[in-house]
Order: C-alpha cells, then sequence, then structure tokens
C-alpha cells in the first residue's frame, strides 16, 4: 500500500467564533485537497477555541449539524478530523471529535478524561464521554484510534485502542505551554512530555502516532503547536514548529507497520485476559477497603 | 560563535529561575499581539519610569507591534531622579518610539498642599503611583491604545505595588517573571546595560532602592517564591533548602497578606448570575471587540 499524505492543520482558533473557524476549516481543507493529501486532521475544538468557558453552549453543535456534514462534503476523497463542543440529544455537552469521510460524520470520540486542576477547568463546562474505541477508516484503509489531548495523559487510553486494533493513535490538543525553563531544548516543559509520550507510545503499541496541537493564544494562555508524528518504531518522521500557525504536509508508510509488529510483537503477546482479570481484583480490593473504612468510627 | 561580554555580570541569576529566554519572548510577543487583536487596538502605551519593568515591556511590545506603536509617558514628580529620567530618555532614543512628558508635581501638590503636609511617604507614594494611572488612562483614549502592564512577577507576590497604580493595565506581558527573570530577558532583548546594573527603585523618595526598603535581595527572594509558590515546598522544606527561617516566614506572610491584591473584588452574591462567580465569559467575546 501506498504511502499516505497527511495534512497537519495547525491552526489557531478564534475563541468562541464558530463562523469564522469553519470558514478557516473550509479553506485548509480546499489546501490540503490542492496538496493531494489522504488525511487532513485539526486541533482539539479547532471549531471553537479552548477558554469557552460558559460560551460554551453557544457554540455547541449536534453531531448532525448541517455545517459538520458541509465540512464532510468540502473533504471529497480526503478524511478530515475535526473537533467541536458537541451537544447530545439529551443537552450534555461534551469536547468530541470527529472522523469525517465519504461524505458523513464516520466516528465521533468524546473527550474522557477532562482536566480540572492546574489551570485546567474542564469538568466544570463539560461531560465526559465514556467510550474509547477505534474506528475503521475506509478511505485509508487503517484502524484509527481517535482521542483528545489529556485522554493521552491516561495509559489507558493508548492501551485500549491498540487493543480494539487501531494502527493510527491520533490526538487532538489544544495543549497550553507553560514551565518555561532554560533546561529543556524546547524551552517548554509541556512539549517535553509531549514529545516522550507520543515516543513512548508508539513504540509501546508499534503504532503511528499523529499528534495535532494548536497555537495562538487564548486569554492568558498560549498553546506551542509542535505537532507531531512518531512512526511505530518511536522515531519521530515529522515534527511542525512551534507556535508557528499552517498546514503541514507529510506521510506516513503502513508497510511500516508490518514491519516494525514482526519485528517487535508487542501487541501479539499482550495479555488482555490478564488485565481485566488483575483490574476486576483491584477493583473489587478496593470497594471492599472503601467500604471497611466507611464503617470504621 | 559566542560573544562574550567583557564586562563583569550585572545581576545575580539563581540557576533554578533561569530560563529559555527566546521561548519566553516569543510567548510574549504572541499574547501582545493577541490581547490586541482581540480588543481591536494596534496601539498600547506604558509608563516608562528609566527601571527595568518598564524598559524590558517597551522593548518586547516594541519587538512584538513596532516601536512606532508604543507610546512612552514618562512621568516624573519634582524629586524623581535625574537618572531615572535620562534612563528612560535613553530607551525611548534606543527605540525610536513616540514619548511624552507629564509632570505629576502639580496633581499630586495640589493635593497634599491642601491640608494634607503631613502625610507620610507611603500615601504620597501611593498617591503618585495612583496620579500615574490617571495619567496613562486619559493617555489611553487620546493615543488610541491599552495601557500595558509593567508589573513583576515578584512585586506581585509580595504585594510590592500600589492597588489600581502601578498594578493597573489592560493587560500584563511580565507579570509571570520574577525579577530575577526579567533581568535574564532584559539581557537578552538589549536593555541598556545601566538599567539592568542599578539597584532597582519605585524612586518615591530621593536614594530609596527597593532592596534597601524591603530589607532582601530580589536573587534571595524569588528563591524563595519559586520554592514556596511554583514548587509548593512548605515552609519547613525550604527552611531545610538552606534559607533563613525569619525571612521564609517573612516572605510567606507578605504573600498571604497581598491576596487581595491579586483578585478582582468580591461582589455579594445577590441573583441568579453574579460576574466572576456564575457568570464566567472570557474578556473579549466574538463580536465585542472594537471596530
Amino acid at each position: 500500500m501506498a504511502a499516505l499524505r497527511l495534512a497537519l492543520a495547525q491552526i489557531a482558533p478564534r475563541l468562541g467564533a464558530l463562523e469564522t473557524n469553519l470558514r478557516r476549516h473550509h479553506e485548509l481543507i480546499d489546501e490540503a485537497r490542492g496538496h493531494e493529501a489522504d488525511l487532513v486532521v485539526f486541533p482539539e475544538l479547532g471549531l471553537t477555541g479552548y477558554l469557552l468557558q460558559d460560551l460554551n453552549a453557544e457554540v455547541a453543535i449536534r453531531r448532525n449539524d448541517p455545517r459538520l456534514l458541509e465540512l464532510a462534503q468540502a473533504a471529497g476523497n480526503m478524511s478530515v478530523i475535526v473537533s467541536f463542543v458537541e451537544e447530545s440529544s439529551d443537552h450534555k455537552l461534551y469536547i468530541s471529535a470527529a472522523l469525517l469521510e465519504n461524505q458523513a460524520v464516520r466516528h465521533v470520540h468524546r473527550k474522557v478524561f477532562l482536566p480540572t486542576y492546574g489551570l485546567f477547568d474542564e469538568r466544570r463546562f463539560f461531560a465526559p464521554g465514556s467510550t474509547i474505541r477505534a474506528a475503521n477508516s475506509e478511505r485509508l484503509d487503517l484502524r484509527l484510534g481517535i482521542s483528545v489531548c489529556e485522554d493521552f495523559w491516561h495509559l489507558a487510553t493508548p492501551q485500549l485502542l491498540a487493543l480494539d486494533g487501531a494502527q493510527v493513535l491520533i490526538n487532538v490538543s489544544s495543549s497550553p505551554g507553560r514551565d518555561v525553563a532554560a533546561v529543556n531544548e524546547t524551552g517548554l516543559g509541556t512539549a517535553e512530555s509531549w514529545r516522550s509520550i507520543n515516543r513512548t507510545y508508539a513504540q509501546l503499541t508499534t503504532s503511528y502516532v499523529i499528534f495535532v496541537n494548536r497555537v495562538g493564544v487564548d486569554e492568558s494562555i498560549t498553546f506551542w503547536g509542535g505537532s507531531e508524528v512518531v512512526a511505530p518504531d518511536g522515531e519521530c518522521v515529522f515534527r511542525a514548529p512551534t507556535h508557528d500557525e499552517g498546514l503541514y504536509l507529510t506521510q506516513i508508510d503502513p508497510a511500516e507497520l508490518r514491519r516494525e509488529r514482526i519485528a517487535s510483537p508487542l501487541l501479539r503477546d499482550e495479555r488482555p485476559e490478564v488485565v481485566i482479570r488483575q483490574l476486576d481484583q483491584i477493583i473489587g480490593e478496593r470497594l471492599e477497603r472503601d467500604a471497611r473504612s466507611a464503617k470504621r468510627p | 560563535m559566542t560573544v562574550t561580554d567583557p564586562r563583569p555580570p550585572a545581576f545575580e541569576l539563581p540557576p533554578e529561575l533561569a530560563i529559555d529566554t527566546a521561548a519566553a519572548r516569543r510567548i510574549i510577543g504572541a499574547f501582545i499581539r493577541a490581547q490586541l487583536d482581540q480588543a481591536g487596538f494596534d496601539k498600547v502605551l506604558l509608563g516608562l519610569s528609566g527601571g527595568i519593568d518598564s524598559a524590558l515591556v517597551a522593548y518586547l511590545a516594541a519587538e512584538a507591534i513596532g516601536p512606532q506603536n508604543v507610546l512612552a509617558v514618562l512621568m516624573p514628580y519634582r524629586t524623581s531622579s535625574p537618572e531615572s529620567r535620562g534612563d528612560a530618555e535613553t530607551v525611548v532614543s534606543d527605540l525610536g518610539c513616540p514619548s511624552e512628558l507629564v509632570d505629576i508635581s502639580a496633581i499630586v501638590d495640589g493635593y497634599f498642599e491642601e491640608g494634607r503636609t503631613d502625610a507620610s511617604p507611603m500615601r504620597r507614594g501611593n498617591f503618585m503611583a495612583r496620579a500615574r494611572m490617571m495619567v496613562l488612562y486619559d493617555h489611553s483614549v487620546t493615543w488610541s491604545g491599552l495601557v500595558i502592564g509593567t508589573s513583576n512577577k515578584t512585586e506581585t507576590l509580595i504585594g510590592y505595588s500600589t492597588l489600581w497604580g502601578d498594578s493597573a493595565s489592560a493587560f500584563n506581558p511580565i507579570g509571570d517573571l520574577y525579577k530575577s527573570q526579567i533581568r535574564q530577558v532584559s539581557a537578552m532583548v538589549g536593555v541598556p546595560h545601566a538599567i539592568i546594573a542599578k539597584a532597582p527603585s519605585a524612586d518615591l523618595w530621593p536614594g530609596q532602592t527597593d532592596e534597601e526598603e524591603v530589607g532582601f535581595s530580589y536573587a534571595t527572594v524569588d528563591r524563595i517564591l519559586f520554592r514556596l509558590v511554583d514548587r509548593r515546598l512548605s515552609i519547613e522544606e525550604v527552611v531545610a533548602d538552606g534559607f533563613e527561617r525569619e525571612l521564609v516566614q517573612r516572605v510567606d506572610r507578605m504573600v498571604a497578606g497581598s491576596e487581595f491584591k491579586r483578585q478582582v473584588p468580591p461582589i455579594a452574591k445577590i441573583g441568579p448570575r453574579t460576574a466572576g462567580i456564575d457568570y464566567l465569559y472570557p474578556r473579549r467575546r466574538p463580536g465585542s471587540a472594537r471596530v
């Protein structure tokens, strides 16, 4: 199978300006088509901006919103991943990422882990998703594991996606740059952490990792970009600059997946039945412990 | 090739406080442009005292949006040090930015001469800081620019600032930099050596220096604050790290005692939605920018 051409849309969304951001998505989808891209990936909340607070309900859309379908139609032969505030039929608001393909919304991942500490306050404004599953891409003939930002700071995410057959782990992010320190190569503690996470997950799941992070500024926070693609052997094959907005083109070679998975058959040797048994036991003991300590005077 | 500066280092930079100045400069430049863009402005103004903080902000703003868009307002009082004024003028000519001189003596003296001649230096200092704020905000209208803040993290944390005076601004690009880091970034962006090397002073009375007034060096207080605030160490842990207990406790009290200066005033909760409590929006909403 031929190499796949990727377009990483490292954009700076306008906070709360859904229509403006939709126009920007259309522009970049057109541009990516001009480059004959196979897959275009936009960052977390690329359609709305990140620090929404009470604007969350004002920019929320349903997953069958005609504006999402218009993006899917504009995608033509390409697969496109976009992220937005999703309102469910029972009016919960989620941070979602959707795979658009064949003129339709093919898969939606709702962010499962919502950081609510330090500079983050997501749980106040959003409901957490409860599903971590891979999805088939017919166009790409690959199984994709889509996650959103903080999802990747929990080991269960790459593990479940890989066990569910994902060959490409895609994380879309709005990662704020912080911890500016002289000791790091990039100058940013956050960037160093993400790079080591991406590399580790690629290597441990023998999958491609595609990480797309936004740039620009919401209020006090500057997002650092640095989107990257890591090969199944852990080698970084592409890295976009930090802070610069742009549509960055690169490619991945599915043949690498086969080579790496034969050379390092880590997934073959996974023991999910052991994991689930142990988890059941650990959770059971925890519940017992909690129950016991609740009874203590 | 590295060019070695033959002069002795102008300041002490504790190693744990050293930052990647290129990364900080990049973030600050983007921050300044974004704040203006969101508000629909393209110019800023600031009070330029001749000290390092406002000099650094002037250089960073000039780099971010061009010196022609940065108005430096020099606001000396009659007892202000002529050296400070000279240093401010050096910055203006080095950057090539527009500037204005407003002597605040008449405003300040007019108030205190009317039956308040016994006012303490503290009252006078605060009044001067607030007089400068009034002048800046008036110029904000005539210049069509936003007032850019020049308070650093050290003085903000210990409360060494005048509420609604020097702390007042539309946005602050250097408020998360300790004084030691202000010096480090200043050296990189080209702030004149003399400004970096001189003893920091609020210049509220002749010969005043910050470090004499509060009784410790910025390098030391920065190291203590970094441990207490950023690294979340306890007083015991900071003392164990080699700092004088009395000083650590004093710094801790200063931080706690000035919490109110760092927050917007509380509003009595009465209605269903209250600003800052359960009415939470970005400062700049879509469609709110000046056109």
